[in-house]
């Protein structure tokens, strides 16, 4: 495969030797002179100086022959700019973009970018699952419709024990799936279900709504 | 209108203090609280709110959802870029204009629905015509 990297940082320079060594060719272009210049010195003709997000550095760059354009510079404007001009003006395949606000994640892949990484989602992830304490552990996402699949654990000390479903304050369009404890057959919860602490909920939530859905389920 | 502007340098200054005195409620964004002090006038009246026009937090802050104008003319291309496409398919904003010194970037930009104008076009050709050649 021809994969074309923008951003010869750290990342950049790491993914652009690990793809070399799977075999693909690989470019690897950099806007700023002095860490380009390291760059072609160590990498030879698969380092190029310019600006990833103009047409001209992309055309001579054979976008058009590439099948993937993975953007990983600092800055998260740059990295759709690139995605966006290989998309639509090279008509390349697949898109990758860094992402350091992890907000911005949705946002770009409503924007036309393929794929997007957030390393602080990443390393949130790996924290849920280190931590099997963890109040809000997410399952699943579905990017196509921003909602995800979580799962909450209902704290002792929480307002919602003994409540009822009915009453929590849930965000909007947010369902309770599944309830399950320990030792029982799964509970597929109704308006008049009570909540006990140690409940194992199934939750599917639009994204934006998480902080809300744990402060309403966990909240003491 | 209500209008948010994003870039408090001489362009975006000189349009706010401008909408400003027509009796228009403008909100100026900038990342340097220093560029209000140099570049607004002291008959301003609107808001001048300090922070990057690419986090929702702040275009939120902005009161983005009642805008009825976008314009970016922030340093960076893809600053405004970024701003614009925010502005109009997260807040709908109904008018959207964005500031894009590449002339090609503006061209692509304008196809993906982007309202996009290119001062190093626009200088050129007016340079062009002072020299008469």
């Amino acid at each position: 495969m021809y994969i074309i990297v923008v951003g010869g940082g750290q990342l950049g320079y790491h993914l652009a030797r690990a793809l070399l060594a799977e075999s693909h060719e690989v470019l690897l272009i950099e806007k700023e002179a002095a860490p380009s210049q390291k760059l072609i010195n160590e990498l030879g003709s698969v380092a190029v100086r310019g600006d990833g997000c103009e047409a001209s550095v992309l055309a001579k760059a054979g976008t058009s022959r590439a099948d993937m354009l993975v953007a990983v510079t600092g800055d998260d404007e740059d990295n759709l700019v690139a995605c966006q001009v290989a998309k639509h003006k090279f008509a390349v395949p697949r898109t990758i973009a860094r992402v350091r606000n992890p907000r911005n994640e949705s946002l770009f892949r409503k924007l036309g970018v393929d794929v997007t990484v957030s390393s602080t989602n990443l390393i949130l992830e790996h924290i849920e699952h280190e931590m099997p304490s963890h109040p809000l552990m997410h399952l699943m996402v579905m990017h196509d419709r921003s909602l995800e699949i979580v799962e909450v654990t209902i704290p002792a000390g929480s307002a919602s024990v003994g409540r009822k479903v009915k009453d929590l304050a849930l965000p909007a369009e947010t369902v309770l799936s599944l309830i399950v404890r320990p030792g029982q057959k799964p509970v597929i919860p109704g308006p008049d279900t009570i909540l006990n602490a140690e409940d194992q909920i199934i939750a599917i939530s639009p994204a934006e709504s998480e902080e809300a859905l744990r402060a309403s389920l966990t909240g003491a | 209108m209500k209008i948010i502007i994003m870039g408090c340098g001489r362009v975006g200054a000189q349009l706010a203090n401008s909408l400003d005195a027509e009796g228009h409620d403008v909100t100026i964004l900038d990342i340097d609280a220093y560029s209000f002090d140099r570049f607004l006038s002291p008959e301003f009246r609107g808001t001048a709110l300090l922070g990057s026009g690419i986090d929702e937090d702040i275009l939120r802050k902005a009161e983005i959802e009642k805008a009825d104008a976008f314009i970016a003319v922030a340093h960076g291309d893809n600053r405004n870029v970024m701003a614009c496409q925010m502005a109009k398919h997260t807040f709908r904003v109904p008018k959207v204009i964005c500031r894009i010194y590449d002339p090609q970037r503006r061209d692509l930009y304008i196809l993906l629905g982007i309202d996009a104008v290119s001062p190093t076009t626009l200088v050129a050709q007016m340079l062009r015509e002072k020299l008469g050649a």
